[in-house]
C-alpha cells in the first residue's frame, strides 16, 4: 500500500450498497459470448438517463455518448474510450442424448478440470442443472489419476427439458452460483466483467465534463474480443482505457520460497497493465495512471506482463492506432464456477479512473509515445 | 553505410519502446523528406514528395527489435522476465541484456536436472549486480534488448538487431541516393513488428497505399544442416514469394525480378516457411493493397549475432532505388 500523499477530491464517487446492488444484478445475469442480452438490458436501463446518445451496433456492443463542456471554445474535448466486456465464458449445448442429458462445449477458455459437479443453468429459462460426475463411492483407485476429458461430461437437467423441452442445441448455459458479498470481499461468477461493467456504469453517471466519454460495453471479449475492435472502429476515439479482471494468483508458495507469479495481489489496488500477449500499452498512459495514482494516494500494482489479453488488444490497432492501457480489477480464480474480488480493490480502481478522467488533457498524450 | 549500420544496431528499442531508435532516424533522414510524423503507436513516417501522379508507395522496415520485460524483482535483487517478440530460450543462456536506463545484465538459469532441456522462461533471471531489491535500479515493467557488439568481419557484419536495422540502413540509405521518382513515397519507420507487424496495420491504414514494400531480412539455408532453404548469404537481396503471413502479389514480385535483370542486380527467390514480415499487415489493410517484400539474407536470426552480408545489403539498396525511381510500374 502506499502512503496518502494528496487528499481524493470531495466530489469523488462512492460506491455504496447501491452500486453493490447493481453489481450483484450483473454478476448473476447470464450472458454468455454471442448472448449478452441480459447484462445489455441492465446496461440499456442504467445508462440511459445520462447519456447524449446510445447505440446498439451490429455485433450488439452497446455505444454510449456522453459529451463534455468545453468552457473555452478554442479548447478541443479529448475523445476517451472506455471499454468493458459484458460477455462471460461459459457453455453451449452441443447435443440432446435424451432423459435430460446434454453433451456441451465451452464457450471462452475454461480449465475443464473445475467443471465436474459444478451447478449451472441453461438457455434463457435459466434452467438449473448440473454437470455431473462420477461419485467417490464408485471411483476406483486408477481414476483418480486421470482427468475427465470435456467430450466425458455431461450437463444434467433432468426429464422433460429435452425435445421440445425447454433446453434445445445452441442454448447457453453457465455456473449457477449466487453472488455474495463475504467481509470485505465479493463472490460470483463473471465478476469478470461485471465488474468492469459496473465501474463503467458509474463512469457513464459521473462522467467528467473535460472529455468526452464514449462507453463500449462490449460483445465476446471471451472469444477473441471480437466486439471491441468494430466498437472502437466506430468510435474512432484519441484514446482508450479498458476496464477488465484480471487474476490474482498471490497464494502463498506453499514450499516457502518467494512467489513470483502472482501476477497480481487481492487488496493492493488497480492492477494497471503495461504488457500482455494482445497490446503494450502505451507507455505515457501507464506514467499518467501512476502519477495519478501516487499523486492522489490511491493504492495501485502493475500487474505482471505476461500473457493474456484484454479489448485493449483489439482497439489500439484500429484505424491510425488509438493509445491504449487497461485497467484491472483483481480476482481470484476467475473463469471457474466462483471468483473472489476485494470491494477495496473495486472502489479504488473506480477511483483512479475517475480521477486520472477528470485530470485527462491532451498535454498527456502531446509528446511521442 | 557500415559506421551507420554500427551506429543503427547498438541502440536498444524493443518492441513497444522505440523512442531511441526513431530519434536517430529522424535525424538520418530529415534531410531528405518533406514530411515526418509519427503516429499513435510510434511508427516514424517520412514522405518523399514528388511531382503529383505515380503510384502511392509504402516501403517499410521496422525499427523495433525482439528483448524481454521484467515481471519481478525477488528479495535478493534477481530479476524475473517474460519475453518480447518471439525470443529463442536458448540462446539466452549467459546472454546479456541492456535496460533502455544503460543497466546491463546478465541472464542466468535455476539449477536444473536435465541439461539437455532449454528450461522456460519461467525458471530464468537476470542478474545485475544487486544485493537486494531495494538496491536494483528496475523495476516491473521496464524492458531491456540482447546486448552484444557489433562485428566487422569485412564482407559479413554481425550485431543483435540486424533484424531489422538493416531494413532501416536500406531504407535510410536509398532516400538519400534517391535523386527523382515518378511515385508519390512513403518511408515508414514501423514500430511492434516483433509481437505481430502491429504498427504497419495502422500506418497501412492511415496512408492507404496502391502499392506496399517491406524491407526485412529473411532466413538462409546455407548453414550446416540448415534448413532446407535456397537463400545464401552474398548472392543478392531476394525477392519474397512467400512466407507464412503472405503471398507476394505475383505482379510485384515480376516487376522486381524485371528491374533486378535490368540493372544486373543479383537477386534470389524467397519462399520462407517460418516467419513473416510488414508486409502481411500492409497486403490486407482497408480494401487491399498488392505488396510484396525485398529482403536481406540473415544467418542466426533472433540471436544476439545475427549475420548479413554486405554485398547483399549494398546490392538491397540499389534495388530498392530502381524500383522506386523507374518509370517501369507493377501494374
Amino acid at each position: 500500500m502506499k502512503t496518502k500523499r494528496g487528499a481524493i477530491s470531495k466530489d469523488l464517487p462512492k460506491l455504496r450498497s447501491a452500486e453493490i446492488q447493481l453489481l450483484e444484478r450483473l454478476c448473476n445475469a447470464i450472458s454468455v459470448s454471442g448472448d449478452e442480452g441480459e447484462v445489455r438490458e441492465i446496461v440499456l436501463e442504467q445508462v440511459k438517463p445520462y447519456a447524449d446518445e446510445v447505440k446498439i451496433d451490429a455485433l450488439g456492443n452497446v455505444l454510449v455518448t456522453r459529451k463534455g463542456i468545453t468552457r473555452r471554445s478554442d479548447t478541443r474535448r479529448l475523445r476517451v474510450m472506455l471499454a468493458a466486456h459484458m460477455d462471460e465464458v461459459g457453455f453451449m449445448i452441443v447435443n440432446d442424448e435424451g432423459e435430460g442429458i446434454f453433451r456441451f462445449g465451452v464457450v471462452g477458455e475454461i480449465d475443464s478440470r473445475q467443471l465436474p459437479g459444478h451447478a449451472v443453468k441453461v438457455g434463457s429459462d435459466h434452467i438449473p442443472a448440473v454437470i455431473g460426475a462420477k461419485p467417490v463411492h464408485l471411483v476406483e483407485e486408477s481414476d483418480l489419476k486421470h482427468v475427465f476429458p470435456l467430450d466425458d461430461l455431461r450437463i444434467d437437467a433432468g426429464p422433460g427439458n429435452g425435445k421440445g423441452g425447454k433446453i434445445k442445441v445452441g442454448d447457453w448455459a453457465t455456473f449457477a452460483i449466487r453472488f455474495k458479498r463475504i467481509g470485505p470481499s465479493l463472490r460470483a461468477k463473471a465478476l469478470d466483467d461485471r465488474v468492469g461493467v459496473a465501474s463503467l456504469i458509474e463512469l457513464v453517471k459521473h462522467a467528467p465534463a473535460n472529455i468526452d466519454l464514449l462507453a463500449a460495453f462490449t460483445v465476446q471479449e471471451e472469444v477473441g474480443l471480437r466486439g471491441a475492435g468494430v466498437a472502437a472502429y466506430a468510435f474512432d476515439p484519441d484514446m482508450a482505457i479498458v476496464l477488465d479482471c484480471t487474476p490474482a494468483n498471490d497464494l502463498p508458495d506453499w514450499h516457502g520460497e518467494e512467489n513470483i507469479q502472482y501476477n497480481t495481489h487481492l487488496g493492493a489496488g488497480p492492477a494497471i497493465y503495461i504488457a500482455d500477449r494482445a497490446t503494450l500499452s502505451d507507455p505515457r498512459l501507464v506514467r499518467f495512471f501512476i502519477e495519478t495514482a501516487e499523486v492522489q494516494g490511491i493504492p495501485y500494482q502493475l500487474r505482471q506482463p505476461g500473457g493474456g489479453g484484454t479489448d485493449a488488444g483489439a482497439i489500439h490497432r484500429r484505424r491510425i492506432g488509438i493509445p491504449s492501457i487497461s485497467i484491472s480489477v483483481p480476482t481470484r480464480y476467475p473463469h471457474t464456477a466462483a471468483s473472489i474480488a476485494r470491494f477495496s480493490d473495486w472502489q479504488n480502481t473506480f477511483s483512479l479512473v475517475y480521477t486520472a478522467l477528470s485530470k485527462l488533457t491532451s498535454e498527456v498524450l502531446a509528446g511521442e509515445r | 553505410m557500415k559506421s551507420l549500420i554500427q551506429k543503427l544496431v547498438e541502440i536498444p528499442a524493443p518492441s513497444g519502446y522505440e523512442m531511441q531508435i526513431r530519434a536517430a532516424v529522424k535525424v538520418e533522414i530529415e534531410p531528405f523528406v518533406s514530411e515526418v510524423k509519427i503516429d499513435p503507436l510510434g511508427n516514424l513516417i517520412a514522405h518523399k514528395d514528388a511531382a503529383s501522379g505515380g503510384l502511392k508507395i509504402m516501403v517499410a522496415a521496422h525499427m523495433d527489435e525482439i528483448g524481454i520485460m521484467v515481471t519481478h524483482v525477488d528479495e535478493n535483487g534477481f530479476i524475473r522476465f517474460t519475453n518480447i517478440g518471439s525470443v529463442y530460450l536458448r540462446t539466452c543462456i549467459g546472454g546479456r541484456v541492456r535496460f533502455l536506463n544503460g543497466t546491463v545484465g546478465v541472464i542466468g538459469i535455476e539449477r536444473t536436472d536435465n541439461r539437455s532441456e532449454v528450461p522456460p522462461v519461467e525458471k530464468m533471471f537476470i542478474d545485475i549486480g544487486a544485493a537486494h531489491r531495494k538496491d536494483c535500479p528496475v523495476r516491473v515493467g521496464d524492458v531491456a534488448a540482447f546486448d552484444c557488439p557489433f562485428l566487422d568481419m569485412g564482407d559479413r557484419l554481425v550485431a543483435k538487431a540486424m533484424d531489422d536495422r538493416i531494413g532501416v540502413v536500406v531504407l535510410i540509405e536509398t532516400l538519400r541516393q534517391l535523386k527523382k521518382t515518378p511515385h508519390q513515397l512513403y518511408f515508414v519507420f514501423s514500430a511492434q513488428e516483433e509481437v505481430g507487424t502491429r504498427g504497419a496495420i495502422t500506418a497501412a491504414y492511415a496512408l492507404e497505399p496502391d502499392l506496399g514494400l517491406a524491407v526485412d531480412v529473411t532466413s538462409t539455408g546455407d548453414t550446416p544442416k540448415g534448413v532446407k532453404m535456397d537463400v545464401s548469404l552474398g548472392k543478392g537481396p531476394a525477392i519474397k514469394v512467400r512466407d507464412t503471413g503472405m503471398l507476394s502479389d505475383p505482379r510485384v514480385v515480376d516487376w522486381m525480378v524485371r528491374i533486378a535483370q535490368k540493372a544486373h542486380i543479383p537477386y534470389q527467390f524467397e519462399v520462407l516457411e517460418n516467419g513473416s514480415t510488414d508486409a502481411r499487415s500492409i497486403q490486407i489493410a482497408r480494401a487491399g493493397v498488392p505488396s510484396g517484400c525485398l529482403s536481406v539474407p540473415c544467418r542466426y536470426i533472433h540471436t544476439p549475432s545475427e549475420m548479413v552480408d554486405y554485398s547483399d545489403v549494398q546490392n538491397a539498396v540499389r534495388l530498392l532505388l530502381e524500383l522506386l525511381s523507374g518509370e517501369d510500374k507493377p501494374f
